[in-house]
């Protein structure tokens, strides 16, 4: 106990030797959590649009009306051409387009199928998408109106038009705000990175300076070596849990409507794969440098696979098989489970087991590695 | 007599070299992790909202609620993963992440449709991903429109009122990308996104190496100036990173068809100017702290999640506040990726995206400027110290 102690009071030493080390690990976490939290919107409105209407009638003007006034886009411009949408789009200075074409409205009254196009600029991410849903939806809304006009029309048979209302109900985030599932992501990320890269550069760092013979001819034992080493790293991850737990609540109002002790405790198995992850690197490293890019092959991965923007449904099902093994997938589920659901062990308890499972075996098998090395 | 700056680059770039050349690793992982990441990635990931597990509840049992239960089952935009008999089941499956959505249809869902009545059915979504709760609450939406138009649309038939067709049609056209394909709004992302991150943390060490092991001493007494130093420590990587692009580029032609339409020349310009700004982030990190440990920090710590968050890459940037729409300024993938955009998908010229080339080369030379003035500050210091001991 004793050694295990020593060697801890010589990693805070050691730490704090650089004065920029702390500020860096306690004030980047609440930076981060900011940024994302106010920049992270997708909720997508007022898109840059371009109107053309070739048929200038009164359909085709309330069509248009429609599009402009559900509040999604914006009219950067009107012009009179299709040639003309094309610079719009090219520079950027619109996303969409809505045409009308000539005889629009003289379709409509003779009661025939009329047409219209919506063009979105496919290279920008979801925003043509989501803009091109919004779009089609209120068209479909005006299909709806003039529709329910014919009856109207027609009303002396005593025909109602038949609508099937949908009462939608969100769960967990009633507004649908994307903070609230992206905030409590960043205790995951800022989680991993901290301590993969501190736990992957620490053992490093003795190797490279030399000092790691030292270390290896004193009586501390292997595992005495580990754990000092170790354990102040997963200081560091806690207090880092407790600044962003802190900010989201205060900052950001997102409850915790679970339990926080088991929020912490699932803290903790995480941090096995994250300290394991970073102790295996080290193994396999010679300088800092190489265990930085070899965490950067093992962090950047993990991240994008993880569900964290990408939803894990949607891929194909190899790398939905690959995730199974890919820790911090079942640590987003779990902090937003007791963050947002207010759920317990009882409908987590699978993906506690598997964080404490992957785990307790990259740890063993790290610290097996790391004993090898040593003798 | 000191010597000229551009003498004394090549040495410190020869130098620079064998070191690099010794660690084979580090070396294939600048030059192969790009590549390597675009593909995993470029298969792996998409925007779509397709497939979001459902459960349905049906209280009603009859013809017609079947059918609408089809037309949810037989989208691609839901799975129907369960059936339960009682809405109070839901809760479990939702909290476990069985499911995502449930649809629930009332006990008197048929009869009111017989009787004309505009009935009701529940809808709960997973609202937690508010982006794709967002979306399928969109399509749950427009599947209930259809069936409702349909069945409108029946009625009027049987009465003789016009065929059953529907009276507007709306045609989509995508540009730039008329598929929608994922993998082409994707791919120019994830370059920047990958790029950034790798070169940003190729550079972090190099100064701060040379700090830590004392070796920064001597170059100080040497003559070489600190411009001399810094672009000879960035050349190498320059190439190196420049053989990295290319074959990310090369893979997001050849396995995800993503062809530069427009100009290769001014493609290369702007890559090269971004790997210098990701390069000289890099050494302006490792010139302002003293361990790698820290340098490396930080360079994760702003690349990863800011360039993720700030890029446009995922979120859009106009849709920001203010304070961060400046913030995101400062990320030179911003500005790549919208050059890289227009050339690759668009095949636009300079003229759609010279302000973006100009931030760039801003930003490169910035960053490079600010890493010699804070060495020339820290050789000065260090110069006066030792003429003050004895």
């Amino acid at each position: 106990m004793k050694a295990i102690l020593s060697i801890l009071w010589k990693e805070f030493v050691q730490l704090r030797r650089d004065p920029k080390l702390f500020p860096v690990i306690f004030i980047s976490p609440i930076l981060q959590l900011l940024l994302l939290g106010y920049a992270a919107n997708l909720d997508v409105k007022n898109i840059p649009s371009v109107i053309c209407d070739m048929d200038r009638s009164a359909s085709s003007r309330a069509l248009l009306d429609d599009f402009i006034n559900s509040g999604y886009f914006s009219v950067e411009a009107r012009v009179e051409g299709m040639d003309e949408i094309d610079r719009y789009l090219d520079h950027g200075d619109a996303a969409m387009a809505f045409v009308v074409p000539r005889g629009f409205g003289d379709k409509i009254a003779a009661r025939r199928k009329a047409s219209i196009m919506i063009i979105a600029d496919g290279s920008e991410s979801q925003s043509a998408m989501i803009g091109v849903n919004y779009g089609t939806m209120i068209a479909a809304r005006t299909t709806q109106r003039i529709i329910f006009e014919a009856f109207e029309r027609a009303k002396g048979l005593g025909l109602k038009p038949v609508l099937v209302n949908a009462e939608v109900r969100v769960w967990y985030n009633p507004e649908l705000k994307s903070r609230n599932f992206m905030v409590p992501g960043v205790l995951g990320l800022i989680l991993m990175i901290m301590t993969t890269v501190l736990a992957s550069l620490g053992i490093v760092r003795e190797r490279e300076a030399g000092t790691m013979e030292q270390l290896i001819v004193t009586p501390i034992r292997p595992y005495q070596l580990i754990v000092g080493k170790l354990l102040p790293f997963v200081l560091i991850g806690l207090v880092d849990a407790t600044f962003v737990i802190s900010v989201a609540r205060g900052w950001f109002g997102i409850p915790v409507r679970g339990s926080v002790a088991l929020l912490y405790g699932l803290c903790l198995a995480f941090m096995l794969n994250t300290l394991g992850t970073g102790l295996f690197i080290s193994t396999i490293s010679r300088t800092q440098q190489q265990a930085m890019l070899t965490s950067l092959f093992f962090i950047l991965p993990q991240i994008l696979l993880s569900g964290f923007v990408f939803p894990i449904e949607n891929m194909p099902r190899f790398f939905q098989y690959v995730t199974a093994i890919i820790p911090i997938r079942y640590f987003f589920v779990i902090i937003r489970g007791i963050m947002l659901k207010g759920a317990g062990l009882s409908e987590l308890w699978d993906k506690a087991l598997a964080l404490i499972v992957l785990g307790t075996v990259i740890l063993a098998l790290s610290v097996a590695r790391f004993r090898k090395k040593l003798d | 007599m000191k010597a000229l700056p551009i003498a004394s680059v090549g040495p410190v770039m020869r130098k620079e070299f064998r070191q690099i050349r010794r660690d084979t690793r580090s070396l294939i992982f600048m030059i192969f992790l790009p590549a390597f990441l675009l593909l995993m990635f470029g298969f792996a990931l998409n925007f779509d909202v397709k497939h979001v597990p459902l459960a349905v509840v049906d209280q009603d049992g009859s013809r017609a609620s079947r059918e609408l239960i089809e037309k949810f089952g037989t989208t691609e935009y839901f799975d129907l993963k369960a059936a339960v008999e009682r809405p109070g089941d839901i809760d479990g499956l939702m909290a476990r992440e069985r499911i995502k959505a449930a649809l629930i249809i009332p006990e008197t869902f048929s009869e009111d449709l017989l009787a004309g009545r505009s009935p009701s059915v529940q809808f709960l979504l997973d609202g937690a991903n508010a982006m794709s709760g967002t979306t399928a609450a969109g399509y749950a939406a427009a599947i209930l429109q259809s069936y409702s138009q349909r069945i409108t649309l029946e009625a009027m038939d049987r009465r003789g009122l016009g065929g059953a067709t529907l009276p507007l049609k709306t045609e989509v056209r995508v540009w730039y990308n008329p598929e929608l394909r994922s993998a082409r709004f994707l791919v120019p992302g994830l370059m920047a996104f990958i790029l950034m991150v790798v070169l940003t943390t190729s550079t972090a060490f190099s100064i701060v190496r040379e700090k830590e092991r004392g070796t920064m001493e001597q170059i100080n007494v040497s003559p070489l100036r600190p411009a001399a130093l810094i672009i000879g420590k960035i050349v190498p990587y320059v190439l190196i990173s420049i053989a990295s692009a290319h074959l990310v580029l090369a893979l997001g032609w050849v396995l995800f068809g993503v062809a530069v339409k427009g100009s290769y020349l001014l493609l290369l310009l702007t890559m090269v100017l971004f790997l210098v700004s990701g390069l000289g982030q890099g050494i302006l990190i490792s010139a302002i702290t003293r361990t790698q440990q820290v340098s490396f920090l930080i360079a994760m710590l702003i690349t990863i999640l800011p360039t993720f968050i700030l890029s446009g890459f995922v979120f859009p940037i106009r849709n920001m506040p203010a304070v961060i729409q400046a913030i995101s300024y400062l990320i030179p993938a911003k500005y790549f990726l919208i050059a890289l955009r227009a050339i690759i998908l668009k095949g636009a010229g300079l003229a759609a995206f010279w302000d973006q080339v100009l931030m760039l080369t801003g930003f490169g030379v910035l960053t490079l400027a600010l890493s010699v003035a804070l060495l020339r500050r820290r050789g000065e210091d260090g110069s006066r110290r030792r003429r003050r001991a004895p």
